[in-house]
């Protein structure tokens, strides 16, 4: 189905580092979402994707994006933000010299002409990210939030 | 002679504006004088050590994989050759072609994004890459088709291109058909004559003039431009094979910042392409050479800023490579050597993206890691971008702060440090004393 209507295709990027506490909690939510969703989403672990989010993106429908974000708010706060038409908040979505943050990603992917129609980024607001530790309580409740939504916005698509 | 004291600076930029930081510059200036430089670095290797105490040996690739987002091959290159040494296992023919084949991707993939995303916009006057792409939008969609070239390899070869899966010791757990790897042909043969391009680009910039005293290290071997093995030389003449890493480089630690600094026999030294592409010239490529030749280009390169030139220079012989590897590939009767696990010791160095990776693991009788230690190319090169700077600030005084911090850390991406690879938050934070 996807590939008969790749005008509404969906793709759904779970960003973060699996060693980092809570920064591991955009992949935790892509992995939930795989098992949930089956052939309505393709679902893709970018782990420190950085500047590949533009060839991860190119080419479908409606990308949906999750991330760890640290804005200053309580962890496990859930941020929605719409970038198909214009800039999401640069800075509180994590990068490193080597990899761009997915809000300048995004940047890059409209620079040059391939961001899909519609591209929704969740951010999920972080507490720890020492390494080698799990998952804060209050970003774990978060990430069963975040699928839940994830997947009305899913719905919201295919409807 | 003057009374006055003179004036002590003091400036806070935020380079890259973030909450949480775990790289930042600080430098003390007093009158006209640079008084300290002080480069904090958070290193995740530090962390892995002890993470890797315990474990055994048929993990180490896959954890030391995710040290770094951008070279994982260059960690699981030198751990399973350390691995190696210990079991008495030499990887031979096709497998150790292949090695070489996921290493060039590898640097295609690093190297690619350091000089189209991070350093160009220093010399064309962009802010950053997002800002190049608007006026340089062909550019820019080339250097990510050359980076996009390297993936290919490097997803290929190991599974998927960051934390590749398929390195084992003694080889692989898979090992390509020749069809496969003949799949990749034509768009590395596009990325050639890029790579071509790139040079040429690159080399046509303005560089400013400074040339530092440096002694570059790197690991050469006698037939090859070197990857994986080869004996560890520095451009003062010295000569190690590299279980004799230890006794010649040493590590210490310094108040202002949780990572090591790794000095030669006391003083900084540079690693990375521009000690590669100087120390072993004379294995780069016939193409490589004309390029160079047609460009003016001479080497050896002695300024920091040619960095970005030994990056492009290194795409091409990259590419080169590994179609020349695909070319006389056959694929080896098995993926991987066979182990038998013993006790004791290994090391081994190998070249990363940014230059030598040493790594030494203790393993026992039960292939159980005792021991692992870690020095990776930044904290080589510390010492030195500390050096340059102190070197290069003095004709920064009479900027601005906020330009003069930007100038800064201009110099510091000339070594394309991995200032916090594995930890997804940077917050690079320069800052300059002034008070009294």
């Amino acid at each position: 189905m996807k590939k008969d209507h790749p005008g509404y295709s969906i793709r759904i990027i779970g960003l973060g580092n699996s060693m980092r506490g809570d920064d591991a909690v955009g992949l935790l939510a892509a992995r939930r979402l795989r098992q949930d969703l089956g052939d309505r989403a393709e679902v893709t672990e970018a782990e420190m994707a950085g500047v590949d989010i533009v060839e991860l993106i190119k080419g479908v429908g409606v990308a949906i994006l999750i991330d760890a974000a640290r804005s200053g708010q309580r962890p496990g706060t859930i941020h929605r933000f719409d970038a198909s038409t214009r800039p999401i908040r640069v800075g509180m979505f994590p990068s490193s010299s080597h990899a761009l943050g997915v809000s300048e990603a995004l940047e890059l992917a409209r620079v040059l002409g391939v961001l899909p129609k519609a591209v929704i980024v969740y951010g999920i607001e972080v507490g720890h990210t020492e390494a080698g530790q799990p998952l804060s309580p209050q970003v774990a409740k978060a990430l069963d939030e975040v699928v839940g939504l994830v997947i009305q916005e899913c719905e919201a698509c295919h409807a | 002679m003057s009374e006055e004291t003179p004036q002590m600076r003091t400036i806070a930029v935020d380079l890259v504006a973030r909450v949480e930081g775990e790289g930042a510059l600080r430098v003390t200036v007093k009158g006209d004088t640079v008084q300290d430089v002080e480069l904090r670095i958070f290193e995740p290797p530090r962390f892995f050590e002890a993470f890797l105490q315990g474990r055994h040996y048929d993990e180490v690739p896959d954890i030391v994989a995710r040290i770094c987002g951008i070279c994982p091959i260059a960690y699981q290159m030198s751990a399973v050759h350390a691995l190696e040494q210990i079991f008495g296992i030499r990887v031979e023919g096709a497998l150790r072609d292949l090695r070489r084949l996921i290493y060039c991707g590898e640097w295609i993939e690093s190297h690619a994004l350091h000089v189209y995303m991070l350093q160009a916009p220093d010399f064309l006057g962009y802010e950053s890459g997002i800002a190049m792409a608007k006026d340089h939008t062909v550019m820019v969609t080339r250097g990510l088709r050359l980076k996009k070239a390297g993936n290919a390899i490097m997803t290929l070869l190991g599974g998927r291109s960051v934390h590749p899966v398929s390195v084992t010791v003694g080889g692989f757990s898979r090992v390509p058909l020749r069809r496969e790897l003949e799949g990749l042909k034509d768009e590395l043969l596009w990325a050639r004559d890029a790579a071509v391009e790139t040079v040429r680009w690159i080399s046509g910039f303005d560089y400013p003039e400074f040339v530092p005293d440096y002694t570059y290290v790197a690991l050469r071997h006698p037939d090859e431009y070197p990857f994986n093995e080869g004996q560890i030389v520095a451009s003062s003449g010295l000569q190690l094979t590299v279980n004799e890493f230890e006794e010649h480089f040493t590590e210490h630690q310094v108040t202002y910042s949780t990572a090591l600094h790794c000095t030669l026999q006391g003083s900084p030294y540079l690693v990375g392409p521009l000690a590669r592409v100087n120390l072993n010239r004379e294995h780069l490529t016939p193409l490589v050479k004309q390029v160079l030749a047609d460009q003016g280009v001479a080497l050896p390169l002695r300024n920091p800023f040619h960095g970005i030139i030994a990056r492009s220079i290194e795409i091409l012989y990259a590419l080169e490579e590994s179609l020349r590897l695909i070319e006389r590939y056959e694929p080896p009767p098995m993926p991987s050597a066979p182990i038998s696990v013993r006790p004791g010791t290994g090391m081994a160095c190998t070249e990363a993206p940014r230059g030598i990776l040493y790594h030494r693991y203790e393993v026992d009788g039960d292939g159980i890691v005792r021991e692992a230690k870690i020095v990776p190319p930044t904290s080589q090169n510390q010492s030195r971008i500390e050096q340059d700077l102190r070197l290069f600030l003095p004709r920064l005084l009479h900027l601005p702060d906020k330009e003069a911090a930007l100038e800064c850390e201009r110099v510091i991406r000339c070594y394309d440090p991995c200032i916090s690879c594995a930890t997804h938050f940077l917050n690079l934070e320069i800052k300059r004393e002034r008070g009294m």
